[in-house]
């Protein structure tokens, strides 16, 4: 914010009210408050999700990780498992979590596996909405999926099905950021081929993912810049490794080939530098977005279902309808609860 | 130079479940290339056989290219004809085996080895077949591996599929054959790919259309052979080698992987190889193979050299050391980049050229030593010996005896796979 180091500047001048204040008193309290981000990661296992999230955040996200043989792996089905881990830089404080899904794409059957995701991510807004339509709305935990790293294999030659009809599910309810894995696997002319049909198997489909808003007017040409170069690179190619290696008496993160060193934050080999500057610097926008975006929609569709449900009842038993009519009733009443609270509590958070 | 040791054949033969006796000579009219030792019986005799009527070349083959003795044990089969059965005994064979331990010596040179020559030539003109079915999910590498390992462009890369050439909705077997060349050796090589597999979400039995094919083409052959008039050369198009592409996870062997080799692996010879396996360091490689091999032998799965086929103890070390390398980890590329002043076929990225024939970087070169310089005709014998012999038996046994297949009869044969 450009008007952060004018905290007092003018205090005598005239026709200067001090509302300019205002962005610094929020970000103090947002500071203090500390922010929620729930990142969800999905992708077949085996392309290095993990060791991403551990090297964008410098964390070990998980430390004792068993890994499944093929045989073991049969009996299991998609499962959920979110981690959460606090991270702090500069008295800033950012509650992370970690949504990560195993078992996603590894049965030969793989027609169920989105399923499990969809409904976990429909379960946050529902979780969310019923703290909202409630009556103590102090301390709502926000655990609605703000973005969704969708890892693509590099191995095949563009988005494989399984990888359109998860993108197409999920779509409407996320915000899909699309993330080719392992990118060391391609040279550079063929990562540039991958990107270009991925991109256009993306529209092909319909398939709505995450745009990074254009910079304002009003930022100065270095933001503009970045923010045209980061649209560039969707979807971004990246590589992950918390390995320390040694390369011209310097220490940095890669990965030791006998061929060469791959250097995980050099914007020659790969776009990791791009993401977590996309990811940090857009972290508000996605979170805007699925509050704006993904969970009104999700909130109207699912009034609007309970309204509905009087007419559309396909059973259309009267039993139903009934029931039906009075959970109408008790909404409607819930909502005339709030109006009446809201009357007497004048906007305090 | 082919191989001929033909101990191992017979062994094979005796150990062999179910062969049944029938009317036909059990070794099939094959031709010299192919055959471990096995001739043609029409009216070749040869010095030593002058006793014999029936002949089983098998018997008196010349020594192998290894130095072994160099004259086997043909002693053994100056014993009169009728004490030898049809089908040779494995006393004769294990003495062949075990060298001349019970021949008596030759007095002065006779020329019998000359009959290396004769064979080689002979192989020279008529050339040979060799059958390579790739399998492995799309996109890693398939085509680019096979063009890579014959040094041709015998494969039709698929760059990706273009808009109108969507992935098939079910597994397509398509097959191409090239002749190649290589000091006077001609060799016919097809290459079936199976576009389509383990590409859509439901891969169910999508190894289903693979294992028909497979079986179609022993059932070819032994249409074939069970023929009045035989041709005298059989065309085999027969699946000498199925390459299996491991998706280089790093983690361990998928579902799909499990599923499709323990259907598979009784059927046809599997190699099993690491596609893509310049996304994995060194340690990663190690510990990858080591746990893809793990899972391998807890599912009971027996890839190519199968430990019951080795017969010898030269052949068992070799396979062993052969089997602690597999599965193999390998980089394609048809693409020549220019390294210390050479030009090496490789992968070229900003920090640095992966050489495909460097051992260092990747195995490549361990597998094409193995497949085509030392195995080549080791996997054309077991297909011929085994896992033809075994479905031959099969459908024999089912049938009864040697009705004329009918369609019907083969779809219940090959769901028992």
């Amino acid at each position: 914010m450009s008007q952060s180091g004018e905290k007092g500047k003018f205090p005598d001048a005239a026709g200067y009210v001090g509302f300019a204040n205002l962005p610094n008193q929020v970000h103090r309290k947002s500071v203090k408050k500390g922010f929620e981000f729930t990142l969800m990661v999905v992708g077949e296992s085996g392309l290095g999700k993990s060791t991403l999230i551990n090297s964008l955040f410098l964390t070990d996200l998980y430390p004792e990780r068993y890994i499944p043989g093929a045989a073991e792996k049969i009996e299991r089905t998609v499962q959920i498992e979110a981690s959460t881990v606090e991270i702090e830089e500069r008295g800033v404080k950012l509650r992370l979590t970690v949504v990560d899904t195993p078992g996603y794409g590894d049965a030969i059957n793989s027609q169920d596996c989105f399923k499990t995701i969809i409904h976990y991510i429909d379960n946050q807004f529902e979780r969310y909405l019923h703290d909202e339509s409630g009556l103590n709305r102090r301390h709502i935990v926000d655990n609605r999926v703000h973005c969704c790293f969708y890892f693509i294999s590099p191995f095949g030659h563009g988005l494989k099905p399984l990888d359109v009809e998860f993108m197409k599910a999920i779509h409407s309810k996320v915000n899909i950021v699309p993330v080719i894995a392992k990118a060391d696997t391609l040279t550079l002319k063929e990562r540039d081929r991958l990107k270009r049909r991925i991109l256009d198997e993306i529209n092909e489909h319909g398939i709505r993912i995450y745009q990074l808003p254009d910079a304002d007017s009003d930022e100065d040409e270095e933001f503009k810049e970045q923010t045209r170069v980061l649209k560039a690179s969707i979807p971004f190619a990246v590589i992950g490794s918390n390995q320390l290696i040694e390369v011209k008496g310097k220490k940095i993160r890669g990965r030791l080939y006998p061929w060469g060193v791959v250097e995980v934050e050099n914007p020659e080999h790969n776009d990791f530098l791009k993401l977590r500057t996309m990811l940090v610097t857009h972290m508000q926008d996605l979170q805007e977005v699925t509050q704006d975006l993904h969970y009104e929609n999700f909130r109207s569709e699912r009034l609007k279902r309970a309204g509905r449900a009087a007419d559309e009842d396909v059973m259309d038993k009267d039993q139903i309808l009934m029931e039906k009519e009075a959970e109408l009733r008790r909404m409607q009443q819930m909502i005339a609860q709030m109006q009446a609270q809201m009357k007497m509590k004048p906007g305090d958070d | 130079m082919p191989n001929f040791s033909s101990s191992r054949a017979l062994r094979m033969r005796a150990a062999s479940p179910s062969l049944p006796l029938v009317s036909l000579p059990t070794f099939t009219s094959r031709d010299c290339k192919t055959a471990r030792g096995r001739k043609r019986t029409k009216n070749k005799t040869y010095p030593a056989t002058a006793t014999k009527t029936r002949i089983d070349m098998s018997e008196i083959v010349p020594p192998e290219v290894r130095p072994k003795p160099a004259v086997p044990a043909k002693p053994s089969h100056v014993v009169p004809p009728s004490s030898v059965p049809f089908v040779p005994s494995p006393q004769g064979t294990g003495g062949e085996g075990q060298g001349s331990g019970r021949g008596s010596a030759l007095l002065g040179y006779i020329g019998i080895d000359t009959i290396i020559e004769q064979m080689r030539k002979k192989t020279m003109k008529t050339g040979f077949d060799f059958n390579i079915m790739v399998v492995g999910q799309s996109g890693l590498g398939k085509s680019t591996l096979v063009n890579t390992l014959f040094k041709s462009q015998v494969s039709r890369r698929s760059t990706g599929w273009s808009r109108d050439e969507k992935i098939p909705k079910t597994v397509e077997i398509k097959s191409v054959s090239h002749v190649i060349e290589e000091g006077g050796v001609k060799m016919k090589l097809t290459v079936v790919d199976t576009p389509g597999f383990g590409d859509q979400i439901n891969n169910e039995n999508c190894w289903e259309p693979i294992s028909k094919y497979i079986n179609e083409q022993y059932e070819k052959f032994l249409k074939e052979e069970v023929n009045i008039a035989r041709k005298k050369r059989i065309p085999d198009t027969r699946v000498h080698c199925c390459l299996y592409f491991i998706s280089p996870t790093g983690h361990s062997l998928r579902q799909l992987d499990v599923e499709f080799m323990k259907h598979l692996s009784r059927v046809v010879n599997i190699i099993p190889v690491i596609a893509k396996s310049d996304t994995l360091t060194l340690d990663e490689k190690i510990e990858f193979k080591q746990r893809v091999r793990k899972e391998l032998e807890a599912c009971g799965i027996e890839c190519y050299p199968q430990k019951e086929f080795d017969e010898d103890m030269e052949d068992k070390s070799d396979n062993d050391k052969i089997r602690e390398a597999m599965p193999f980890a390998v980089v394609g590329s048809d693409k020549e980049y220019q390294v210390n002043g050479k030009r090496v076929l490789g992968r070229k990225t900003p920090w640095g050229v992966v050489e495909v024939e460097n051992s260092n970087h990747c195995e490549f070169s361990l597998l094409r030593d193995f497949m085509i310089r030392s195995h080549l005709q080791d996997l054309k014998e077991v297909t011929h010996n085994i896992h033809y012999e075994t479905y031959r038996a099969k459908r024999l046994n089912d049938n009864g005896g040697l009705h004329p297949i009918s369609s019907s009869g083969q779809d219940t044969q090959e769901s028992n796979l």
